[in-house]
């Protein structure tokens, strides 16, 4: 890989209450590369991803983002995070896509206006400005949330599990652009066809990483029943993990 | 005939203008309060602090006598410390957050009702549970309209982080660091309007006019920004007849105000645009697209 690194994970372990979910990750991505994270569930996916958007602080290790800032990152989280029954409409909802330049006080202008009937318009919203999110239907409702990555125009993407089996083709193509534009993207998904016919690059995490490297070599049947194997229930009389040389750990 | 009933006593006498103007300071402020805690699922909670604030309010009753702004000055900080007490309880021991905090309020409230019982009268006890909006004094006035323009002031800088932090709480951490602190300022705000609806209302009925307007204004949009604009008025409206109806029936003050709210709000429950149960039971012909 001749790429500059975009993100840099040095040792890292995320998790919750002391517990690993992404124990002693190392490595790096490059700057514009289009990597999958997969694994099985609990995998420390959405963990990891988590870490990267600065949601969460690593247990122990570091994060580098090489230079970016944190709101050069766009995250957009699984659907089930959002709460679906507040009252805001797609346009409102999509404009918080623009944070990032407006801020906590500033207003809409003309110009910011129809950036964001741009982003509705490109993910196939248009016509549903007004309507309250929670008339959406699942596929639309990623629909929206891709909008709103589209307006962050971030130089780091991180989606976790956005794509499902009906609306993945163009929210694909989306993706594909955003990689062609130079941006580093960083999936989290399950779909393994998905990931052998669009991403050069896959990490397959298991609560460790299992296996990380071109999708070719990472995708084989041993790797993978090594990845469901290794994807243990949290042990609450676990001893403190001896690689471990923070001081806090007992 | 109708002027008498219904502007007769506001021109007539200066303690019905007096309460007019608290009641509409009330809804300005208390509308749009009632309208986020309702979408953050924090109804009760803003019940549970409206009681959480009676000891302080006693113990300020106790030094001064039924003297209002050492009273409201005890109840914000009897307000902020169970919030906080709770807070910490939960967050340090696991027990959950709802628990914590009506252990605390109850505590709070047998100790208030303790406090002014034995110091005071029944009548002392009465104003104290249910308010007296009808004798309000220039100062309390004055403290229930700063509140409310305090309110309308702060909602104004923390209202885009609340909004998102309702909606979607991981964007707006990946996004603004603004989240946690726009939290604590709407804490702080809870208790500022229920410090102002204790005067007029009583800690049992404080959170009646945030509440029930903003429960009225679910039946009737679909967007947080018209609904906020459908609680005040109804707020205000709820204020005076329920003025009109003490006035002309004897009912005390506050609980009239507080049934007309719940009137109106039978009436959504029925007729409401959206989601009301006459609409559901008889729905339009649906649309070709």
């Amino acid at each position: 890989m001749s790429m500059p690194a975009q993100l840099l994970f040095h040792n890292v372990t995320l998790g919750y209450d002391r517990h690993p979910a992404v124990h002693h990750l190392s490595g790096e991505v490059g700057s514009g590369a289009l990597l999958a994270v997969i694994g099985p569930n609990g995998a420390g996916k959405s963990t990891l991803l988590r870490g990267i958007a600065g949601i969460l602080k690593p247990l122990s290790g570091a994060i580098g983002l090489c230079g970016l800032d944190h709101r050069d990152i766009a995250y957009l989280p699984q659907i089930a995070e959002i709460d679906r029954s507040f009252p805001i409409s797609v346009f409102d909802f999509v404009s918080t896509g623009l944070w990032g330049t407006i801020g906590i006080l500033g207003g809409l202008g003309r110009a910011a206006r129809d950036k964001i009937a741009e982003a509705i318009a490109a993910v196939g919203l248009n016509g549903f400005e007004n309507r309250p999110i929670g008339t959406l239907s699942g596929g639309q409702m990623q629909r929206l949330l891709f909008a709103r990555v589209l307006l962050q125009d971030a130089r780091l993407i991180v989606l976790d599990e956005p794509l499902n089996a009906k609306t993945s083709k163009d929210l694909m193509v989306l993706i594909s652009r955003w990689h062609d534009e130079g941006r580093t993207v960083l999936v989290a998904l399950h779909d393994l066809d998905m990931v052998r016919a669009n991403f050069p690059e896959t990490l397959l995490l298991a609560r460790g990483p299992v296996a990380w490297g071109s999708t070719k070599e990472v995708l084989t049947p041993e790797n993978l029943l090594v990845a469901m194997r290794m994807c243990e229930a949290f042990d609450d009389d676990a001893a403190a993990c001896a690689d471990d040389i923070s001081p806090r750990a007992a | 005939m109708l002027h008498d009933a219904l502007i007769a006593p506001f021109t007539d006498f200066a303690f019905m203008r007096r309460a007019l103007a608290a009641v509409i300071a009330l809804a300005l402020g208390g509308g749009p309060i009632g309208v986020f805690l309702m979408l953050r699922r924090m109804s009760l909670v803003g019940d549970a602090m409206a009681h959480a604030i009676l000891p302080g309010a006693a113990i300020g009753f106790l030094l001064s006598g039924l003297n209002l702004l050492a009273m409201t000055a005890g109840g914000l900080i009897a307000g902020f410390a169970v919030a906080l007490l709770a807070g910490l309880v939960s967050r340090g021991t696991g027990l959950k957050e709802d628990a914590s905090l009506a252990t605390f309020y109850l505590t709070s409230l047998a100790l208030g009702v303790t406090i002014v019982s034995v110091k005071g009268t029944n009548v002392d006890l009465l104003h104290v549970l249910f308010g007296n909006i009808l004798a309000l004094d220039d100062q309390t006035l004055l403290l229930v309209a700063i509140n409310a323009t305090i309110t309308l002031l702060v909602l104004a800088v923390i209202y885009r982080p609340l909004v998102v932090e309702s909606v979607d709480p991981l964007f707006l951490r990946t996004v603004s660091r603004a989240g946690a602190p726009a939290h604590l300022a709407f804490l702080a705000l809870i208790v500022v309007n229920l410090v102002s609806g204790f005067q007029a209302l009583g800690t049992l009925l404080a959170v009646g006019l945030m509440i029930l307007p903003a429960s009225i204004a679910r039946f009737w949009s679909r967007d947080i920004t018209p609904m906020i604009c459908i609680a005040v008025p109804t707020a205000v409206l709820s204020g005076y007849a329920g003025l009109v109806l003490s006035f002309q029936t004897r009912i005390p003050s506050g609980p009239a105000i507080i049934l007309v709210a719940a009137a109106l709000y039978g009436f959504s429950v029925l007729f409401g645009s959206v989601g009301g149960l006459v609409r559901q039971l008889f729905p339009a012909r649906h649309l070709e697209a």
